[in-house]
C-alpha cells in the first residue's frame, strides 16, 4: 500500500453518506449532543451528492397537519395501500409526525416553496405532493449539515462499517478510501448512522452504451447502504420489494406532476384508456381488498403503483403499445406547459434534452411511456432496506429494541434508503428519519452504550489490504497481457457489472423477461452469484477511480444477492407489476401478510431467512376515520 | 446526456471535478483541461455545467437515442438566486425558463444548533424533535401519538 493511512479517531456519530438523510442526521445531531463529535463521510462532494443531487420539482411526502390537511395515520394508510399492504406502519407513523416540521425549516433557510395564491398554504401537487424551486435543494441542506458537523470529509468512498473487537455485534466507525489522493481513511466513532444510498445499475438497463447512465435512480446510489449494513451482519427487510417505474421513454422523467398537476393521463396506442380491462382479472390475482374494481371510484382508494404497471405491462404485451401520455391537451395552458418543462429542469434535465434533441414538443405530440428497469431502494415507492428498531412510544415488541432506527448491530443507525419498510418517505422523510437517528444515536451515547469500544490494529490493517487488493492484482497481472481488458486473471468493474446485471435481469425478474421469475430461475441465479462472488475476488482496478467502481460493485453485489434471498423466500405474487413468482402467481395473505427478515453471516456468506409479523394501524372504530379523504369527497361534490 | 467540454473555453480550473457526484469528470494529463471520462455513468445532472466558470462544459444527448443538433444551456446565479435555462430543438424552436432557487442569501437563515438552548431532560426522553412541536399541528397540541390519535398497532390482516 503505497498510500497514507490517516486516522480519525474519538468521534461520537459518524455520518456515512450524506444524502437527504445523513444531512438530516448530521444536521439534528448537534442539537442534542452539543459538545459531540459529529463527522459526515460522504463519497461525492455534498453540496450535489444523493439522489437529489439535480435538484427535485417537488416535496413528495408533506402532511399539512398544520393547515389541517392530513393526519400522520392518513399517509400510513396510503402508503400500506400502496405497498399491498407490507410497510412497518410503527416507523412510517414517526416519520409522518414529524416530517412537516422538517419541510417548514427548509422554507426558513430559503428554499422556494409555491404557494397557493387561493389559500396561502403549500401548493399541493397531489395529496402528499408540494410543489417547489427545488433546484439548490441539496446545496440548501448541506449548508445545515456543515453547520453542525465537526468534520466533513468529501470523497471518501466508504467500504465497510468497522466492528467491536471488545463486544460481538457493536459497530465501531468504518473504513474507506479518498477517491482522489488514495488515502486509506480509519473513522473510530461510537454510533454510524447510514445515509447512504439504494440501488440503481443492478439489473440491467433499457439503454445501451452511453444511455447506461440514463438510469432514473441516480447512477451514483450503488446499494451502499445495504451494502454496508449486510457486510457487518445486519438484518435486512423486504429486499424483494424491488420498484418499476412507469415513466417517459428513455429520459425516465417524472410522471408525477404530469398525472398530479398537469392532468395529464394515458392511452394506448388506439387511443383508449386500458388500465380498467386489465383490472378484473387482477383482481382475481390479488384479492378483492387490494383492488376492488367495482368500489374502487367511491372508496376513493388510489390504486397501487404496481397494479397501474401491471396494466401498462400487459396492454404492451397484448400488441397496443405505445403507451402515450396525453399532454397535448394540458399542454396548450401556457401556465402548464412551463409547469411541465421545469419540472423537468428540476430534476431530470435528461429529459428536456431528450426531447430538444428529437423534437418532441408535448404541446403538439402525445410522448411515449415505458416501464423502467428494477430498482432496490428504500424511500420512493418501495421499501427496501435494514430491519430498525421503531420509537419506545409507538412499536410492539417484535419492533422494538432500544433506540430510534438503531439496525440489529448495536450503534448501527440508519436514514432514507438504509432503513427497511418505510416507503414514501422521500426526500422529506429521509431527511426526518437522519433527524430522528440523531437524537436516539446521541442516547444511545449517553446512556454509556458506545463505551469500551475496541479496534483492533489488526482489523484496521486487514480492511486496508482488502480495500487496496484490486490495484495489486492489477499490478501483478497486467503485464502478462500485451494490451486491452482481456485477461484470464482478472476481469474490470465495468465487465463485473455487466456481468451482475445479465444475471439479475434474467433469473431476478429484469425487464427482458417481462419482470418474471420462479423458484428454478431464483435457485439457478443463487449458483451463479456464488462463482461471481469468487470471480469478484479477482476484481482488478487500474487507478483510484477503478477502485471506486470496484467497490460501488461489491455494494451492488451484496445488495442484489439479498434480493435474490428474499424473493425466493416470499412464495407469492405480492406486486405484480414490479415483479411475479411464476410459481405462485397470486398474493397469498394467509402465508404471506408478514415482512421478510434476512441476515447473511458476515464469516460464512450464509443466508437466514425469517417471517416478521405485520401490525397495522387501527382506528377505535374497524376503519380509522379519513379526515383528509372526506375533505378532498366534499370538495368534489361540490363541483 | 453525457457532459463534454470545449477544448478552447476550458482553463483546467477543476471546479466541475470538485463537484462532479459521479465522479468522472477528471482532468487530462496532457491538455491539462477536464472531460468525461466516462459517459456511461453520466446521470446530466448537468452540476458540472452549472459549476462551470466559463460556461465551457455541455450535455450531448445519449448516443443510443438522442439525435444531434440540440442544446439545453444553463445559467445558475447564486447571488440573484436564479436559475435560467434556454432550451434549443433540433428543429431550431427556442424555449426559454427563469425560476427561483432560493429565496434567502446562501446560509444565513440555517440556525447554528450548537448555540440553541440545550434540550430539557424531558425533550430528551421525549419524542420531539429540534424546534418541535411547531409546525406539527394545526392547534396548540404536542406530538401525534397513537393514544391522541385514538389508534393501536393490531397485529394481522388489515387493509
Amino acid at each position: 500500500m503505497a498510500y497514507k493511512t490517516i486516522i480519525e479517531d474519538d468521534i461520537d456519530i459518524l455520518v456515512a453518506g450524506a444524502g437527504l438523510g445523513g444531512t438530516g442526521a448530521a444536521w439534528e445531531a448537534r442539537f442534542w449532543g452539543k459538545d459531540k463529535k459529529i463527522v459526515i463521510a460522504e463519497k461525492a462532494n455534498m453540496d450535489r451528492s444523493g439522489a437529489v443531487a439535480q435538484g427535485l420539482y417537488a416535496i413528495n411526502c408533506y402532511m399539512g397537519t398544520r393547515w389541517g390537511e392530513n393526519n400522520p395515520e392518513d399517509h400510513v394508510r396510503y402508503a400500506r395501500m400502496d405497498l399491498m399492504g407490507m410497510v412497518r406502519e410503527d416507523l412510517a407513523f414517526d416519520m409522518a409526525r414529524h416530517v412537516d416540521s422538517a419541510v417548514h425549516q427548509f422554507e426558513e433557510w430559503g428554499l422556494p416553496i409555491m404557494k397557493d395564491p387561493d389559500t396561502g398554504n403549500y401548493m399541493r401537487e397531489g395529496r402528499w405532493q408540494i410543489m417547489i424551486h427545488g433546484e439548490s435543494y441539496k446545496p440548501i441542506v448541506a449548508e445545515a449539515a456543515k453547520k453542525s458537523a465537526d468534520k466533513v470529509f468529501n470523497r471518501i468512498c466508504v467500504t465497510h462499517l468497522l466492528m467491536d473487537d471488545a463486544k460481538e455485534n457493536r459497530v465501531a466507525g468504518a473504513v474507506g478510501f479518498n477517491v482522489r489522493t488514495g488515502d486509506y481513511h480509519v473513522f473510530k466513532s461510537k454510533t454510524v448512522i447510514c445515509g447512504a444510498g439504494g440501488a440503481s445499475n443492478i439489473f440491467k438497463p433499457r439503454s445501451v452504451g452511453e444511455g447506461a447512465g440514463r438510469v432514473w435512480y441516480a447512477p451514483w446510489s450503488s446499494g451502499s447502504a445495504y451494502g454496508l449494513m449486510i457486510g457487518a451482519g445486519a438484518k435486512m427487510t423486504q429486499m424483494e420489494n424491488r420498484i418499476v417505474l412507469a415513466r417517459f421513454k428513455d429520459g425516465y422523467g417524472p410522471v408525477g406532476a404530469y398525472f398530479l398537476h398537469l392532468k395529464t393521463y394515458t392511452q394506448n396506442c388506439n387511443g383508449e384508456e386500458y388500465e380498467s380491462k386489465w383490472f378484473p382479472e387482477l383482481s382475481k390475482m390479488v384479492g378483492k381488498a387490494y383492488l376492488d374494481t367495482e368500489g374502487q371510484h367511491v372508496s376513493h382508494k388510489p390504486i397501487p403503483t404496481c397494479l397501474r404497471n401491471h396494466a401498462f405491462i400487459n396492454e404492451v404485451a397484448a400488441g397496443r403499445g405505445p403507451i402515450h401520455m396525453i399532454t397535448m391537451h394540458s399542454f396548450q395552458d401556457p401556465h402548464l406547459e412551463e409547469v411541465g418543462w421545469e419540472n423537468f429542469l428540476g430534476m431530470t434535465v435528461g429529459q428536456a434534452v431528450l426531447w430538444a434533441a428529437t423534437d418532441v414538443d408535448p404541446k403538439y405530440e402525445n410522448p411515449e411511456l415505458t416501464t423502467s428497469e428494477p430498482y432496490v431502494m428504500g424511500s420512493h415507492a418501495t421499501g427496501c432496506g435494514g430491519w430498525a428498531s421503531g420509537p419506545e412510544d409507538l412499536s410492539p415488541p417484535e419492533y422494538f429494541w432500544g433506540y430510534n432506527r438503531m439496525m440489529t448491530v448495536e450503534g448501527l443507525f440508519g436514514a432514507g434508503d438504509a432503513v427497511g419498510g418505510t416507503p414514501h418517505a422521500f426526500s422529506s422523510g429521509s431527511f426526518t428519519e437522519g433527524r430522528l437517528a440523531a437524537k436516539a444515536a446521541c442516547r444511545y451515547i449517553d446512556d454509556g452504550k458506545g463505551d469500551g469500544i475496541v479496534v483492533s490494529d489488526d482489523q484496521i490493517r486487514n480492511r486496508g489490504e482488502e480495500i487496496f487488493k484490486p490495484m495489486e492484482h492489477y499490478k501483478i497481472y497486467r503485464n502478462e497481457i500485451v494490451a486491452g481488458d482481456v485477461n484470464p486473471h482478472y476481469i474490470n468493474p465495468r465487465q463485473g457489472l455487466d456481468r451482475l446485471q445479465k444475471c439479475m435481469d434474467e433469473y431476478c425478474a429484469g425487464v427482458t423477461v417481462n419482470y418474471m421469475t420462479n423458484e428454478k430461475l431464483l435457485n439457478i441465479g443463487l449458483k451463479k452469484m456464488k462463482i461471481m462472488e469468487e470471480d469478484f475476488e479477482n476484481l482488478a482496478a487500474k487507478d483510484i477511480h477503478e477502485l471506486l467502481r470496484v467497490w460501488e460493485l461489491k455494494h451492488r453485489f451484496l445488495t442484489s444477492e439479498s434480493v435474490f434471498q428474499h424473493t425466493l423466500f416470499r412464495k407469492e405474487t405480492r406486486w405484480p407489476g414490479y415483479y411475479y413468482r411464476g410459481d405462485h402467481m397470486k398474493l397469498d395473505d394467509e402465508d404471506w401478510h408478514v415482512l421478510t427478515v434476512s441476515r447473511r453471516d458476515p464469516k460464512t456468506g450464509e443466508y437466514t431467512m425469517e417471517k416478521a409479523p405485520l401490525y397495522h394501524l387501527v382506528g377505535e372504530k374497524d376503519e380509522m376515520e379519513d379526515k383528509g379523504l372526506k375533505d378532498i369527497k366534499a370538495k368534489e361534490a361540490k363541483k | 446526456m453525457p457532459t463534454f467540454v470545449y477544448m478552447t473555453r476550458c482553463d483546467g480550473c477543476g471546479h466541475c471535478v470538485d463537484i462532479c457526484p459521479s465522479d468522472i469528470m477528471h482532468i487530462d494529463k496532457t491538455y491539462r483541461r477536464a472531460y468525461n471520462i466516462e459517459p456511461n455513468m453520466c446521470w446530466e445532472c448537468y452540476s458540472c455545467v452549472k459549476a462551470c466558470p466559463h460556461n465551457a462544459i455541455n450535455v450531448r444527448g445519449y448516443a443510443d437515442f438522442a439525435p444531434l443538433g440540440s442544446s439545453v444551456r444553463v445559467i445558475r446565479d447564486e447571488e440573484k438566486g436564479t436559475i435560467a435555462w434556454k432550451i434549443k430543438f433540433r428543429n431550431g424552436t427556442e424555449k426559454n425558463f427563469l425560476s427561483p432557487i432560493t429565496t434567502k442569501p446562501w446560509g444565513k437563515y440555517i440556525p447554528q444548533l450548537a448555540d440553541a438552548t440545550s434540550p430539557s431532560k424531558d425533550m430528551r426522553d421525549g419524542e420531539l424533535l429540534f424546534n418541535e412541536p411547531k409546525y406539527i399541528r394545526l392547534d396548540e397540541g404536542g406530538l401525534h401519538t397513537l393514544e391522541s390519535n385514538g389508534l393501536t398497532l393490531k397485529e394481522g390482516v388489515y387493509y
